[in-house]
């Protein structure tokens, strides 16, 4: 938490926004810091500016988890591929994620990352973040975890404009949601 | 000697700010862990939660603790703290942003506040929220038994206190220690677990195969085990409806440490 104020030191600093304080019911306060399968670091608030889509996964998940991306992809598809729409999503597992993980995980998924981050954060400010996305998930003592599974809509602002739990095929809902925040 | 006593004054002196700054030292007393009967299996089957040995807060944090933390961090303070951290009702029963006043007495745990202001608060005491298995772990407890959840006695004194009407003036802090040494786990506020949203118990516990794979990958929803220990299945469901920003008048919360 004492980040919160370290991000809006950085926000001051360096970008477009620097006037407007985020809004107070902006997901960009929890100001975690990701790194990204680049091994490059930001805070969530890096894309503040642009809608995003957000979920969270693991890389070693077999079933859900790969579905959770494709709907990902096929969400932007259906959206009309809007230039400006950022995808965005976080691992459950930071000890076994490692940057090198996402990296593979991105290349084998075809995932293109001029619009895809694949990130991952320490595992207290994972849960705060799952805290704040709604997103359940236990790590099992084989490794694995059990997680609900949703894709959250953030405007430009951080704030959460849609949800879906609907996994596997797009929501035409959501979508709609989607070209409406992107101006579509 | 006296060359002893100037350099216990100077270090007294080294040590004042970061004294101040910590308040008055919170007591923390170690548990053993090991393996532990949860009502929520390890694996979402049967196998018992291992818990490392970890320090629990003896006493839940009280208004006047976090008034402190308040005035030390006003971006906590209600009228400053960013709605996704905390609903409208954070803090509400205090008389102004930053004084108790009659609704909210110092030696009464702290009500009112969200996942995320527990989390902060802990941070700022070089701790953690304690997980739900060190939680129900340490509430295990009676006076002269780590594990006294078998004792019909056991389950009584915590159900007669879940069915006391909440519209009672909290007690103060400071009930009958433990045989750790802790107090107040049953019978004074609901308290905040770290993982909170870990619970993964679907809405009819009775689905457990299956149904909700897509929901929940991996195990499906948790079976819940010891279905007659429903003081403690009770307090799952409670927590598992949570979001982590509410905050009700009987929810608080108490830190822990890695030992």
């Amino acid at each position: 938490m004492k980040r919160l104020l370290l991000l809006f030191a950085l926000l001051l600093a360096g970008s477009a926004h620097a006037a407007s304080p985020l809004p107070t019911d902006s997901v960009y306060q929890l100001g975690v810091p990701l790194t990204d399968q680049g091994g490059h670091s930001a805070p969530l608030a890096a894309h503040r500016g642009a809608p995003q889509i957000v979920s969270m996964f693991y890389t070693s998940c077999t079933m859900v988890c790969p579905m959770i991306i494709d709907t990902m992809k096929a969400t932007r598809h259906a959206a009309g591929d809007p230039a400006q729409l950022h995808l965005l999503a976080v691992s459950f597992d930071p000890a076994r994620d490692s940057v090198d993980a996402l990296r593979r995980y991105a290349a084998a998924h075809k995932l293109d990352l001029r619009w895809w981050t694949l990130a991952r954060t320490s595992p207290q400010d994972t849960r705060s973040l799952a805290a704040l996305l709604g997103v359940q998930y236990r790590q099992l003592p084989d490794g694995e975890f059990n997680h609900s599974s949703a894709l959250l809509l953030l405007d430009g602002e951080g704030r959460i404009v849609a949800r879906t739990n609907v996994i596997g095929r797009i929501d035409p809902e959501f979508v709609t949601a989607v070209r409406k925040a992107t101006g579509g | 000697m006296r060359r002893c006593l100037a350099l216990a004054i100077l270090g007294l002196l080294l040590a004042g700010p970061t004294v101040a700054a910590d308040h008055a030292r919170p007591d923390y007393r170690p548990l053993p862990g090991g393996r532990f009967a949860s009502v929520i299996p390890a694996d979402g089957k049967a196998a018992p939660a291992v818990l490392r040995p970890f320090r629990l807060r003896t006493e839940p944090v009280t208004n006047a603790e976090f008034l402190a933390f308040v005035q030390r961090h006003p971006e906590w303070r209600r009228d400053r703290v960013p709605s996704v951290f905390a609903d409208f009702r954070y803090l509400s029963h205090w008389a102004t942003p930053d004084k108790l006043g009659t609704g909210a007495l110092p030696h009464q745990p702290v009500t009112q506040v969200s996942w995320f202001a527990a989390q902060a608060y802990c941070e700022s005491e070089h701790a953690r929220l304690p997980t739900w298995y060190e939680w129900e772990y340490a509430a295990a407890a009676d006076a002269t038994r780590a594990d006294a959840r078998s004792d019909p006695a056991w389950r009584e004194r915590v159900l007669s206190w879940y069915s006391r009407p909440s519209s009672e003036a909290l007690p103060p802090v400071g009930g009958a220690p433990d045989v750790h040494g802790v107090r107040d786990l049953n019978g004074l506020v609901w308290e905040w677990v770290e993982d909170f949203n870990a619970m993964m118990t679907s809405a009819d516990s009775r689905e457990q195969d299956g149904a909700d794979k897509l929901k929940f990958c991996g195990a499906g929803a948790i079976t819940m085990e010891q279905k007659e220990n429903y003081a403690t299945l009770m307090r799952v469901a409670m927590l598992s409806s949570l979001k982590a920003t509410d905050t009700t008048a009987n929810l608080g919360f108490r830190c822990a440490r890695t030992d």
